[in-house]
């Protein structure tokens, strides 16, 4: 059997969500996105608006925040921790990443 | 059905106390949970801790994995017929083989038939998937197909679930780029009662180039310049991944500088491109010839040229 997979979405910035689109993807329910919005570990397209919408990338951090859940049993507080840290390591990763590609890879 | 040792999984004696297996479990999640760790092969590791952990932790599944008795890791085993009596609740007859442990033991609460029942009501999503999609970068720069195998779980009439391999053929569509998300709506696992398909996520990884280094959607290539052609500059033809380019490099170009070719690099989603960055290399020959050697030597001997002269400007500057 084959079967051909025609639509593919970005999951980037140019594509927005709402909160029960994001629960539905992601497997947290719309109240703990909330909590995790009110932790800082998420954040809205514009934090004012109502209804919110997040940016599609926000799925990948969400369900992150699911898993780690699930695995850790880490409560809203513990997964802002960690969901910032993840955060800050993959920041990093990319600036290393970056510095790395601008680096002669050897002397001749 | 294979066997799989899950206290040999978790490290743990088989008499081991839940606060043991707990505590066990905690100490192996910490290590390969592949959201928070670097070693390789974490993923697999955690999928089997996991596995054995979902198991060990309820007292009734230890039970019942208990008295499946005691196999080799990997052997195929069918339960007895009285442990199919006691924990199947009647679904006797059908197929073991096709099994896996981890579904067997998935099912089993308070009976398989229980299970059913619930099953009849409640909606349940199907499982999403999370494929890490290697390319090469002429295939992120084009776009490309990747075939995909997967064990995708479904519901047999008795209500267990069963792998069942599904081939894809997934078009990855160009602007893809390292650590890139891509997502497959309803190509997961199959929902039940009304519930939703399961996703398909997708996760780009890009293999090393020999050329080019990429970073986001920018891409490096070094720039090997003979020191005359960096001082009295020229034009290069240079690779970028859409086909070669005539590249201009100003006199007086020096190591380390990066020349920009504008949207030469890696194209974005929405039509945007990336740039590549040609970096400097000033590489010397190390066999001369007799009249090249004699050129250098005149250059030496006219030259007015300097390089550390700052040395003695910031030394000055500084005291």
């Amino acid at each position: 059997m084959r079967v051909e997979l025609t639509e593919v979405h970005w999951l980037d910035r140019h594509y927005e969500l709402s909160l029960p689109e994001l629960a539905e993807l992601s497997g947290l329910s719309e109240a703990e996105l909330r909590e995790l919005v009110d932790c800082g570990a998420m954040v809205p397209v514009d934090p004012s608006a109502t209804p919110w919408t997040f940016r599609a990338d926000s799925i990948a951090t969400a369900r992150t925040a699911c898993r780690l859940r699930a695995d850790f049993e880490l409560d809203a507080p513990g997964l802002a921790l960690v969901l910032g840290l993840l955060d800050r390591i993959h920041d990093l990763e990319a600036q290393l990443r970056d510095l790395n590609a601008q680096l002669p890879r050897r002397s001749r | 059905m294979k066997y799989k040792d899950y206290y040999k999984i978790m490290g743990v004696e088989k008499n081991a106390s839940a606060e043991d297996i707990k505590k066990a479990y905690r100490k192996l999640a910490r290590k390969y949970h592949p959201d928070v760790s670097k070693e390789a092969g974490a993923e697999e590791k955690f999928k089997d801790v996991a596995e054995a952990y979902q198991t060990l932790k309820d007292p009734e599944k230890r039970a019942a994995y208990d008295q499946l008795g005691s196999y080799r890791p990997g052997e195929e085993i069918r339960p007895p017929p009285d442990w199919q009596k006691q924990y199947g609740d009647g679904a006797s007859g059908f197929s073991f083989d096709d099994l896996d442990l981890s579904d067997l033991f998935a099912g089993l609460q308070g009976g398989f038939r229980r299970a059913e029942r619930e099953r009849g009501k409640v909606p349940i999503p199907g499982q999403d998937y999370e494929v890490s999609v290697h390319l090469a970068l002429e295939e992120a720069y084009r776009g490309t197909e990747v075939n995909l195998e997967l064990a995708v779980p479904e519901y047999d009439a008795n209500g267990f679930v069963h792998r069942v391999p599904r081939k894809f053929t997934a078009r990855i569509p160009k602007g893809a780029t390292d650590g890139q998300r891509l997502r497959v709506p309803g190509k997961g696992g199959k929902g039940i009662n009304g519930g939703r398909d399961g996703d398909l996520y997708f996760n780009i990884v890009l293999h090393p180039h020999p050329l080019y280094r990429v970073s986001g959607h920018d891409v490096y290539l070094d720039l090997p310049l003979a020191p005359w052609e960096a001082v009295l500059g020229t034009s290069v033809e240079v690779p970028t991944p859409g086909g070669r380019v005539r590249l201009k490099v100003p006199p007086g170009t020096h190591a380390g500088q990066k020349l920009r070719l504008p949207k030469r690099g890696l194209p974005k989603p929405r039509d945007a491109q990336g740039d590549l960055y040609a970096i400097v290399q000033i590489v010397v020959p190390t066999v001369l010839s007799e009249r090249e050697r004699a050129l250098y030597k005149e250059l030496a001997d006219n030259s007015t040229f300097n390089p550390r002269g700052h040395f003695e400007q910031e030394v000055k500057n500084a005291s």
